[in-house]
């Protein structure tokens, strides 16, 4: 767990990892809150919380007795959620850092191109 | 949710040690609360004022809603492991979970069995020859079978070792999820237990410096370590909760960030530290002692 940041999103954002990842399909039961706690050791409630911020975001939604389910759909729009987060997370700093080295954009488009090709 | 334990302008005086000092808070129901703080901060006398095992000087103590001195109704429903239990002498740990079903209703004698099992406790010797860690696993072991409404652990596992400190925070949890109730727990070991807490109470020299939710005080601090001069000039203007430095280097601590200021500072070229909880209270209730502090 990363201490800068507050646990329930780091819950809640592992969460929509293995949806997008592909190991919690649609409609398939998510782990209990409680289930959670015990594997991360953290406060049940603490899990709770960010298992609700996905079910707020519409991405989880309650079986009544039964358990936490993934919406249909949820993958797809969490992926154009994440790609949005890709331009300002990772391509904006990568191109300040370029910027500083002074590697140009034409090298800097070379150099993505090279990683892709490997 | 509602709480179970509400305290109001609370001072304890031994002779001319104000040892609590004029403090109010609320416990909620159903949560683990960390009560931390330095040696002789006054967290064992709160346990003590809060389970009705000494007066109060000043102030107003309800638990369920009733003071808990004397009140039958208030204390069966408290367990309170205290660092330094006494027992009779010739007690050995089997006569200790034989008794203390007399003293608690909902005492689960199948939870002990496996905490003693998981504990490896010895039974049968006297509890004069136990060790430090075993005899802190008896207290562990009764607060946790107990299942009392709110239980409190003082220092609960001194002498433990790591594994043993391990099976108690799984096993705190793993029950404390299938029978929700009140936990305060006082820790030194802040880094350890912190993940467990739900919210946190610091107090220093009978007074609160903090009471707040835990998820709340992850990155409420932040660390800035680069040059001096541009440390300096990224935390001008900000309350600055701890500074070190070495040669031309600067680590300030200041309260929380927002994204744009973190970027502006990764383009600055600083580095920016996550400040743990145990880190905080270390750095709030030690401010002038220089203590070394992991970044």
């Amino acid at each position: 767990m990363d201490e800068s940041r507050p646990i329930f999103v780091q819950i809640a954002e592992q969460i929509e990892n293995d949806i997008i990842g592909g190991s919690l399909p649609e409609e398939s039961q998510v782990p209990s809150t409680n289930e959670f706690a015990a594997f991360h050791r953290i406060n049940p409630a603490t899990a709770g919380k960010g298992v609700n911020l996905l079910v707020d975001d519409g991405v989880l939604y309650k079986k009544r007795g039964i358990g936490m389910f993934v919406a249909t759909g949820a993958r797809e729009r969490l992926v154009a959620k994440r790609r949005d987060q890709f331009q300002n997370e990772y391509v904006k700093p990568l191109v300040t850092e370029a910027g500083k080295l002074g590697i140009s954009e034409s090298q800097l488009v070379e150099m993505i191109r090279r990683e892709g090709t490997e | 949710m509602s709480a179970v334990i509400e305290v109001e302008h609370l001072t304890k005086r031994f002779r001319s040690v104000v040892a609590v000092d004029d403090v109010s808070f609320g416990i909620e129901e159903n949560t683990i609360t960390g009560l931390l703080g330095r040696n002789g901060a006054g967290k064992t006398t709160v346990m003590q004022l809060l389970t009705g095992q000494d007066f109060a000087t000043h102030g107003d103590i309800r638990v369920f809603g009733e003071r808990p001195v004397e009140n039958r109704q208030v204390l069966q429903r408290v367990s309170f492991i205290k660092e330094s239990q006494k027992y009779p002498d010739d007690f050995k740990p089997k006569h200790v979970f034989r008794t203390a079903p007399w003293f608690f209703p909902h005492w689960d004698a199948e939870l002990a069995e496996r905490l003693i099992d998981d504990f490896r406790l010895p039974l049968n010797r006297r509890i004069k020859k136990l060790s430090r860690g075993q005899l802190s696993a008896v207290g562990v072991i009764v607060g946790l079978a107990s299942r009392a409404a709110v239980t409190f652990f003082d220092e609960p596992y001194l002498g433990l070792d790591a594994v043993a400190r391990q099976i108690f925070y799984d096993r705190l949890l793993e029950d404390y999820a299938e029978h929700p109730r009140t936990i305060v727990l006082s820790t030194h070991l802040i880094d350890e237990v912190s993940n467990l807490l739900e919210h946190v109470i610091v107090i220093d020299q009978g007074r609160i410096l903090l009471d707040a939710d835990a998820e709340s005080l992850r990155g409420s601090a932040t660390t800035v370590v680069g040059t001096r001069a541009l440390v300096d000039s990224f935390v001008a203007g900000r309350e600055v909760l701890h500074r070190e430095g070495i040669g031309g280097l600067a680590s300030v601590t200041v309260g929380r960030l927002d994204p744009a200021e973190r970027r502006e500072a990764g383009e600055l070229g600083l580095e920016l530290a996550p400040v743990s909880l145990q880190q905080l209270v270390v750095q709030k209730t030690g401010a002038s002692t220089g203590i070394e502090q992991n970044a």
